[in-house]
């Protein structure tokens, strides 16, 4: 058996009334890179909001390196190594570029990431960095995010939908760059509006559809029918 | 030259009420919450003081190394163990639940200090004044603005160079995102507070050293902090000090032309202001 | 099943109940002068202003979101324009009364525009200012007594009855008929179109905005009609008291602190809140009246627990376990009588 570093089981999330996940069950194992791809209200964002504890749910439907983390307040589920690069970026407007990084990084974790090497990946950052974040174009902005959830030195980074209005040459680098940042022993999970993007970078691939799994599987053995059927529900 | 005089001596009473407003900026500033108990917490601290000064028998000013711990504390546990449960959209229950509190301090201020105006003692520091260009300054209106001064120059390097400024601007920024950074923010919401009433235990101490006070007059200090706020625009504390120069000149001012119309020169002011600047003279924050 | 085996209806049988009841209640209590003592008419012409006040208050700020501590402007507002109208205008009492109640809304479209440019709880703290504008100023106005008040003149008592049972009797169905006046006002004010609205703002402003609702006009009329009605009530508490002074007349824990527990003991946002949060109100202070400041501590503490707890007050409680809604207001849909049960 693998070293799973994300168990779910059998996962449910509510918005008052309305139920936005049914039963997911779903395993990360350390290292891989996992996609999940799904229509707008597919589950996706809910999905990343549970496993980060910005919303609550039964305790052990999420485990997390075998510990129950599914009721698990947001600020201590940070401190255990969960990182979240927020849909939208999401970035505080009343820091700076440098304050947004150091703030990530207040976790206290220890590893490779520290503000010298996000500058390093990332070299604008360090010419803009007392500038407020609102000053920064959307890719720059997507960049600080992107090194903010590095700085906790987190063993499973999530990032949702990290290209969303973002220019296609800007798209290009940071997922470029993405390698660079999994190679180091992290996890990721990546939520991805563009399949190709997601089949692409990714070893295995779940595909969300009304708040259930519709489709898991490898992201090289799936064949385009098989993911317009579960992305669209088209029989 | 005596309307010169009135000037500052309205100014430097400014000092005092920028130090009633600033622990009201400062919390709304972070968690978007306004404390209606805030002029009552600045009594409760004026009669801390009076009873540390009678049992311990130390200067008014000494009391400060009690009453600004003890206010801070009880600011903690008053935000995690009260406040925090009311902050959400909705915007009545933390005015409703801070509007109970101010009545219940007042009632229990009634009830162990009596209706009796009390007032500390400070000795030669109520009386001593300094001769400056012609104008007699009292040396207490002149260590308040001081004191203003540095604690406003204090709230602001906190709030922009140190973590815990960093997590006050994050938390109010985004408190979701905030949580994600390993912020708990109902741990930051109460250090706020502390913050703010640490801030306010002051602003009662000198309030108690300048006048008498009783039981009955906490709404009045929150109505001069409140509008200090508003003069000098949201979520800027130098402006906070600004508005209550202001609103001090306006009723010295006042207080000038005819004894009776001292506060309502200063509320007639605020009001014009509010007319021609809605958003203060130096704002920074939409509301 | 058909869906013509169900209708849509805004009645109930509790709220059928309720109107028969409240009818036979109704002509008990005007009848009150012939079976109730002068202390017992007191007391209740006082729970009846009360009952005014807090159902004001909570149209004001449980529908229309407008959470004031400021409404004393207006109680005492009212109550001096009955002393300036009727001692300087020579108006009967009973004319003084409504007078105060349209003037109270001439001077609340001024300190309307004013304070509605603050926002939130900012707005509750500039209703204050204003009430304390008015008290200084009145207390500036010698005229009227200055800061130390003073008296309705005998004539003028005289004038509403001759004999004091007369008075006491008048003062009464008084308060008894602005109590009537303000609840059915509030209750048709919320089954109208604009109380539509209103109920849509308090449930979303930014939606309600996108439906092309004026929330800023809704709000400014509710303000100004609230206003208007809380100086009659204001009026004719002082026609009760026959004293007006600064102090009393713009008391922020007489006529705001009492007025806001009461409506969140019984139950904020609904009709029969303020009626059950008044019904409580006297029943404690007429056992814990003794206890004095400790009263109004106990009273601060329930209404913070309830606040945290209970939000929707006593008669949210009541409701949640027996749904029942005395005023009608939403719409339900009830199985029709002639249901034959498939």
């Amino acid at each position: 058996m693998p070293d799973m570093v994300l168990e779910i089981r059998g996962l449910d999330a509510h918005y008052g009334d309305f139920q936005a996940l049914y039963g997911i069950d779903m395993t990360v194992a350390r290292g891989e890179m996992l996609a999940i791809i799904g229509a707008n209200g597919a589950g996706k964002t809910t999905l990343l909001r549970s496993i980060s504890g910005l919303m609550k749910n039964g305790n052990d439907q999420i485990r997390y390196n075998g510990a129950p983390i599914g009721a698990m307040r947001a600020d201590l589920v940070a401190r255990l190594g969960i990182a979240l690069v927020p849909e939208g970026r999401q970035l505080f407007p009343s820091l700076s570029v440098e304050e947004n990084l150091v703030i990530g990084g207040q976790v206290g974790r220890k590893g490779p990431w520290s503000l010298s090497e996000i500058y390093a990946l990332f070299p604008i950052l360090k010419e803009r960095r007392h500038q407020p974040s609102t000053s920064l174009s959307g890719g720059q902005q997507q960049m600080v995010a992107i090194g903010r959830a590095l700085m906790a030195n987190p063993d499973l980074i999530l990032f949702d939908e990290i290209s969303l209005g973002l220019a296609p040459v800007i798209i290009k680098s940071i997922y470029q760059a993405l390698p660079n940042i999994v190679g180091q022993g992290m996890t990721a999970l990546i939520v991805e509006q563009d399949i190709a993007r997601a089949l692409s970078v990714s070893s295995r691939v779940y595909c969300l559809q009304e708040g259930r799994v519709s489709l898991e599987g490898a992201s090289g053995g799936i064949s385009r029918a098989e993911i317009s059927r579960a992305y669209f529900g088209v029989t | 030259m005596e309307w010169f005089n009135a000037v500052v001596q309205g100014a430097l009473l400014g000092g005092l009420y920028a130090l009633f407003a600033a622990g009201l900026s400062l919390i709304f500033g972070v968690m978007r919450l306004v404390n209606i108990a805030h002029g009552d917490l600045i009594v409760l601290a004026a009669y801390l003081g009076l009873s540390v000064t009678l049992v311990l028998g130390i200067h008014p000013l000494l009391a400060l190394i009690v009453v600004v711990p003890a206010m801070a504390v009880a600011g903690y546990i008053l935000q995690r163990g009260i406040l925090n449960q009311t902050l959400g959209q909705d915007l009545l229950p933390p005015l409703l639940v801070t509007f109970g509190l101010s009545v219940i301090i007042q009632n229990a201020l009634l009830e162990i200090y009596t209706a009796d105006p009390q007032k500390m003692n400070a000795g030669l520091l109520e009386t001593a004044s300094v001769s400056l260009g012609g104008l007699s300054l009292g040396v207490l209106p002149l260590l308040t603005f001081a004191v203003a001064v540095l604690v406003i120059a204090g709230l602001q390097w906190t709030f922009y160079r140190t973590a815990l400024g960093r997590a006050f601007r994050a938390v109010s920024d985004n408190q979701d995102i905030a949580q994600l950074m390993g912020l708990n923010r109902h741990h930051i919401f109460g250090l706020s507070m502390a913050l703010a009433l640490a801030v306010t235990a002051i602003a009662g101490i000198l309030l108690g050293i300048r006048t008498s006070f009783d039981p009955s007059i906490g709404g009045g200090r929150l109505i001069f902090g409140f509008e200090a706020v508003i003069i000098g625009g949201l979520g800027n504390l130098w402006g906070t000090l600004a508005g209550g120069v202001i609103l001090g000149v306006a009723q010295t001012i006042g207080a000038k032309i005819d004894p009776g119309w001292q506060i309502l020169s200063g509320h007639l002011v605020f009001l014009i202001i509010l007319a021609v600047r809605p958003n203060g003279l130096f704002p920074r924050i939409s509301g | 099943m058909s869906h013509r085996d169900y209708s849509v209806t805004r009645s109930s049988r509790a709220a059928r109940v309720a109107t028969v009841l409240g009818a036979i209640l109704l002509v008990v209590l005007i009848a009150a002068p012939w079976w109730a003592g002068r202390a017992d008419m007191r007391l209740m012409g006082e729970l009846f202003l009360y009952l005014a006040l807090a159902s004001l208050w909570n149209l004001l700020a449980g529908y229309a979101g407008l959470v004031s501590v400021g409404q004393q402007a207006f109680v005492g507002f009212g109550g001096y324009m009955l002393f300036a109208l009727t001692i300087f205008a020579g108006l009967p009492p009973v004319v003084a009364v409504l007078g105060a109640g349209v003037l109270g809304a001439l001077i609340a479209v001024p300190v309307a525009l004013l304070i509605f440019r603050l926002r939130g709880a900012y707005f509750a703290i500039g209703t204050w200012v204003v009430a304390e504008v008015f008290r200084l100023s009145f207390a500036q106005i010698s005229a009227l007594g200055g800061g130390s008040g003073s008296s309705l003149p005998t004539n003028i008592v005289r004038s509403m009855a001759a004999s004091r049972d007369g008075r006491e009797s008048l003062s009464y169905w008084l308060a008894l008929g602005a109590a009537v006046l303000v609840i059915t006002v509030v209750y048709l004010f919320l089954r109208s179109r604009k109380g539509l609205a209103l109920s849509a703002i308090r449930d979303n402003e930014l939606a309600a905005g996108s439906l092309g609702i004026d929330i800023w006009r809704t709000k400014f009329l509710v303000y100004v009609i609230t206003a208007a009605l809380t100086a009659t009530v204001g009026a004719l508490i002082f026609l009760q008291k026959l004293r007006i002074s600064p102090d009393a007349a713009f008391s922020v824990n007489d006529w705001t602190a009492f007025v806001i527990f009461i409506v969140v003991i019984g139950g904020i946002g609904t009709v029969e809140g303020p009626i059950i949060g008044t019904l409580i109100f006297f029943a404690l202070r007429e056992t814990l009246a003794d206890l004095g400041t400790i009263y109004l501590i106990v009273l601060g503490i329930v209404a913070i627990m309830i606040m945290l707890k209970a939000p929707k007050g006593v008669w949210g409680l009541i409701r949640a376990r027996y749904d029942l809604q005395l005023f009608p207001l939403g719409f339900r849909v009830e199985r029709s009588n002639n249901d034959k049960g498939t």
